[in-house]
């Protein structure tokens, strides 16, 4: 054990108004290894890494690279030291191609950028690290998975020699995150160190070869791979128990909620992303929706609560034909959406939590009020009532949405949209970014609110979700939906081939 | 020890006055570098030249704020840019840039103009006189900025290069009028149309000197800052504001919040118009505003869009632009000085803001470790 840690962080005290982020924080990073940092939303993972990439600075602690004791500014100055991040929202430039993207903010780029040597070596580069990319092609025109390949070639490219992935899953398909977890493996077999934030257990005991858990700012222990399981990771993350294999409660559909007939919906691109789909889901159920991302899901609920104007087709809520792109008709009509996008389409960064919390208030009408006469305080109580049923951890009511953690910012919409009484809840990955202690609570809202006679399209990426809660499933491939199972893991063969796009019955 | 600069990561409340105050103040220091060296150019002698700037700064600050025939010049020059300001901010508040609100203010004076002396001529009582100019000078204004709205709404145009150029062509719409056919033919020759009859002008207090387009002024802005704060139009337009896909997400229909907002905006700054011909001017006059649509930009940013705020900056600015009129009588400077001036409060205002979301962080810890 001679070995110097190729990082060090001691001691590391950071504190915000109102809340101390991390309290005398030690972590330290072998070479060639995979440190996982474990925790629920606001135990400090993300404050933590941000102080080693000099995006903020520790109120006290030290950081040392290779023994040397290092004084980290800002990310630039980060990148000089060979520490490179992967932020949770991505900073690629759309515009741009690939290439352009790597080298965007390299000095040593000079005036002219030499395209052909820069592209020739990203390919290298990118092949040498099984991250297949094509230089060449525009950022925007990229999968999700894509983007963050890209992110991650530009570290290699300046020579990162740790890299931090702050919960590079969240936004990934399983196949992604496979070839994400390839990448990382030949990563740390070439010699770079990676701390992987995430709070997916299965993914941290996968990929990690050592595991710190964070609880409330304090380290609760670092654990090697080889002496750890679920169980007890969830007992330090959580500090209890967390069953989250509940029964589902046994309800019986009533008369159908939603009905959508033969809709066909473009995609930004304007390519046909939703084909001619008819579906219907009845009062008390849930229809789980599975397929790989960027198969027409996101395209089908924005047609669905009116966001997206379809090419054709009717969209039927209780008897009623909507109209196509009226939002205000259906928050009336008691529809709630838990969009994916929630930083760009569900909330306002700059306004407060409770302006935040009673956006939708003008339709929803939850707390009554003249439109010559808002209520304020009555908004603001109500907002201190969900931020503690919630559990959101903020400095007040009153603090910017945009302060809020990805997780608390989920909590938020959650809090606003299951808050009502609606009658069709359009959930997009509700648990997304999502910790386990919060997840259990999201799972048994939603259970709630279907009991209560709810009806749910729930679009989740992973399987296990949608097997939990929900009563049908649907797998839907290129727009089109292939067929249903019963929400049954013993299934999971036959809807892996229907995701790939297989039609239901041609599986012999 | 070392000094650094650090983000902060909320600005401090304190400094949502103290940026504008010392702005103001920063700029007042500049204009007097530049006063300076335009004395001496003139004098040829430093001591005086110095002595020259102090008394003109003394003559430029006391007279618009410490006389009392110079404060009411000041609150009447305060009118025009506190309706416009307060225009402004409506459109402001959901992030749409409305630069038109010399043009809606010279559409509003053109109407009011229109209504006073051929349209209402046959009306006598002066109230019901002075509503419908009212109502007409709005209505022209809110027309006028009825067609970037239409535009942006529909066709996604950029509104601020097409309130911009509108401005020139209400100003040229004014112009053609008042050199052509509602020239006064007892004007001698002036550009202008004819004075407005007795039942068409705002009551005055105070020997002529003050009239009650003032408490016109304020009213709109306590309403306003209501409106803003408590109702359902407020909390949306914040929303809009902030970010437009989520204002879509919550049910407010972008089109229809769009052209209320700027047709509000350019009603606002036409009702303004309307009540400048209505209190002062007294007829349509060629140039009648010397930009106090473009320096109520300037007043509605340093007042962050609030109403109440509007009120005292638009004072402020009010009485710059009547110590100018003093220097300019007295020591014969420049109009262009008073444009000098704006341009810099308006940079040092930005500069203040900018420097406002960093701090300065003085640290030990080099000298712990060098020992």
């Amino acid at each position: 054990m001679a070995e110097l840690p190729v990082l060090e962080m001691r001691n590391i005290t950071k504190a915000f108004p109102g809340v101390i982020a991390n309290e005398n924080i030690s972590l330290d990073l072998k070479k060639g290894e995979v440190h996982a940092l474990l925790g629920e939303n606001g135990a400090g993972k993300t404050t933590l890494m941000n102080i080693l990439f000099g995006i903020y600075k520790a109120d006290e602690g030290e950081i040392f690279m290779e023994g040397k004791q290092i004084s980290v500014s800002s990310p630039h100055n980060a990148l000089k030291y060979g520490i490179g991040m992967v932020q949770q929202h991505f900073t690629v430039v759309p515009s741009f191609t690939v290439a352009e993207n790597v080298v965007l903010g390299l000095k040593e780029m000079g005036f002219f950028v030499k395209t052909k040597t820069v592209e020739s070596s990203i390919k290298k580069l990118g092949e040498s690290y099984d991250i297949p990319v094509n230089p060449r092609a525009r950022v925007w025109t990229l999968s999700v998975g894509e983007k963050q390949r890209i992110e991650i070639l530009k570290l290699l490219y300046t020579g990162a020699k740790v890299i931090i992935l702050d919960e590079p899953t969240a936004v990934l398909t399983p196949q992604e995150t496979e070839v994400l977890f390839k990448a990382i493996r030949k990563l740390v077999s070439e010699g770079s160190s990676v701390i992987f934030i995430s709070h997916k257990l299965d993914e941290v005991l996968e990929i990690s070869d050592r595991v710190t858990v964070l609880r409330g700012g304090k380290v609760i222990g670092t654990e090697v791979r080889s002496s750890i399981d679920r169980r007890s990771l969830v007992r330090m993350m959580v500090g209890r128990d967390v069953l989250l294999d509940f029964d589902k409660p046994k309800t019986e559909p009533g008369r159908t909620v939603l009905q959508v007939e033969n809709l066909t919906v473009k995609n930004d691109k304007n390519l046909e992303a939703v084909r001619s789909l008819s579906l219907s889901i009845k009062s008390g159920e849930i229809l789980g929706i599975a397929g790989v991302a960027g198969n027409g899901q996101r395209e089908l609920a924005e047609a669905i609560y009116g966001l997206r104007k379809p090419v054709q087709g009717k969209v039927v809520l209780n008897d009623k034909t909507l109209r196509h792109t009226d939002v205000a008709q259906r928050i009336k009509g008691g529809v709630a959406f838990i969009p994916q996008d929630r930083r760009a389409l569900a909330t306002c960064p700059s306004l407060s939590i409770t302006e935040n919390m009673f956006m939708k208030n003008a339709h929803t009408n939850n707390i009554p009020q003249s439109p010559f006469n808002v209520n304020i305080r009555a908004m603001q109580k109500a907002t201190e009532e969900l931020i503690s049923s919630y559990s959101i951890s903020t400095a007040s009511t009153k603090t910017p949405a945009r302060f809020l953690s990805g997780g608390n910012l989920q909590k938020l919409v959650l809090a606003r949209e299951l808050s009502t009484k609606p009658c069709l809840i359009i959930a997009e990955h509700p648990t997304r970014g999502l910790d386990i202690g919060a997840m259990e609570f999201v799972y048994r809202t939603l259970l709630a609110h279907k009991e209560r006679g709810a009806a749910v399209l729930l679009l989740a990426g992973e399987l296990y979700e949608i097997f939990r809660l929900s009563d049908r499933v649907a797998v839907i491939y290129e727009g089109e939906i292939m067929g249903y199972t019963p929400p049954d893991p013993k299934f999971t063969e036959e809807i892996g081939f229907m995701m790939a796009g297989s039609k239901q019955g041609e599986i012999a | 020890m070392r000094i650094k600069i650090e983000k902060r990561l909320t600005v401090p409340k304190y400094s949502s006055i103290l940026v504008p105050v010392l702005s103001v103040a920063l700029a007042l220091f500049l204009m007097g570098i530049i006063l300076l060296v335009f004395f001496y150019g003139r004098l040829g002698n430093l001591s005086l030249a110095f002595r020259e700037t102090f008394e003109a700064y003394k003559e430029m600050l006391t007279w618009p704020f410490a006389n009392k025939y110079g404060i009411f010049s000041t609150l009447m020059r305060m009118v025009p840019l506190a309706f416009v300001g307060l225009g402004l901010s409506f459109a402001y508040r959901m992030k749409i840039w409305n630069i038109g609100g010399e043009g809606q203010l010279y559409m509003g004076a053109l109407a009011a103009t229109w209504g006073a002396l051929y349209l209402f001529k046959d009306v006598t009582s002066p109230v019901l006189m002075i509503i419908l100019i009212s109502i007409l000078g709005a209505a022209a204004g809110g027309i006028w900025a009825l067609i970037p709205a239409l535009m942006k709404a529909f066709a996604k145009t950029d509104e601020i290069v097409v309130t911009l150029m509108l401005n020139y062509v209400a100003i040229f719409w004014v112009d053609y009028l008042v050199y052509g056919p509602w020239k006064d033919p007892k004007g001698y020759g002036f550009p202008g149309t004819a004075p407005f009859p007795d039942q068409a002008r705002l009551a005055t207090l105070f020997k002529g000197e003050f009239h009650v387009g003032f408490f016109i002024a304020v009213a709109l802005a306590i309403v306003l800052y209501y409106v803003y704060k408590r109702t359902r139009w407020g909390m949306n337009s914040k929303i809009v504001g902030d970010n437009a896909q989520a204002a879509r997400y919550s049910g407010i229909s972008i089109i229809k919040y769009t052209i209320i907002a700027l047709v509000v905006s350019g009603a606002i700054a036409g009702l303004g118009g309307a009540v400048q011909m209505m209190g002062i001017q007294h007829r349509l006059q060629h140039g009648f505003s010397p930009g106090y649509g473009y320096t109520a930009i300037i007043v509605a940013w340093l007042a962050k869009l609030n109403p109440i705020a509007i009120l005292l900056v638009a004072f402020l600015f009010g009485g710059l632009l009547v110590g100018n009129d003093q220097l300019q009588m007295f020591y014969k400077l420049p109009m262009a000085l008073i444009s000098v001036f704006q341009g810099l409060v308006l940079f040092s205002l930005l500069g203040g803001e900018a420097i406002a979301k960093y701090r300065l962080r003085v640290s030990r810890e080099e000298a712990v470790t060098n020992e």
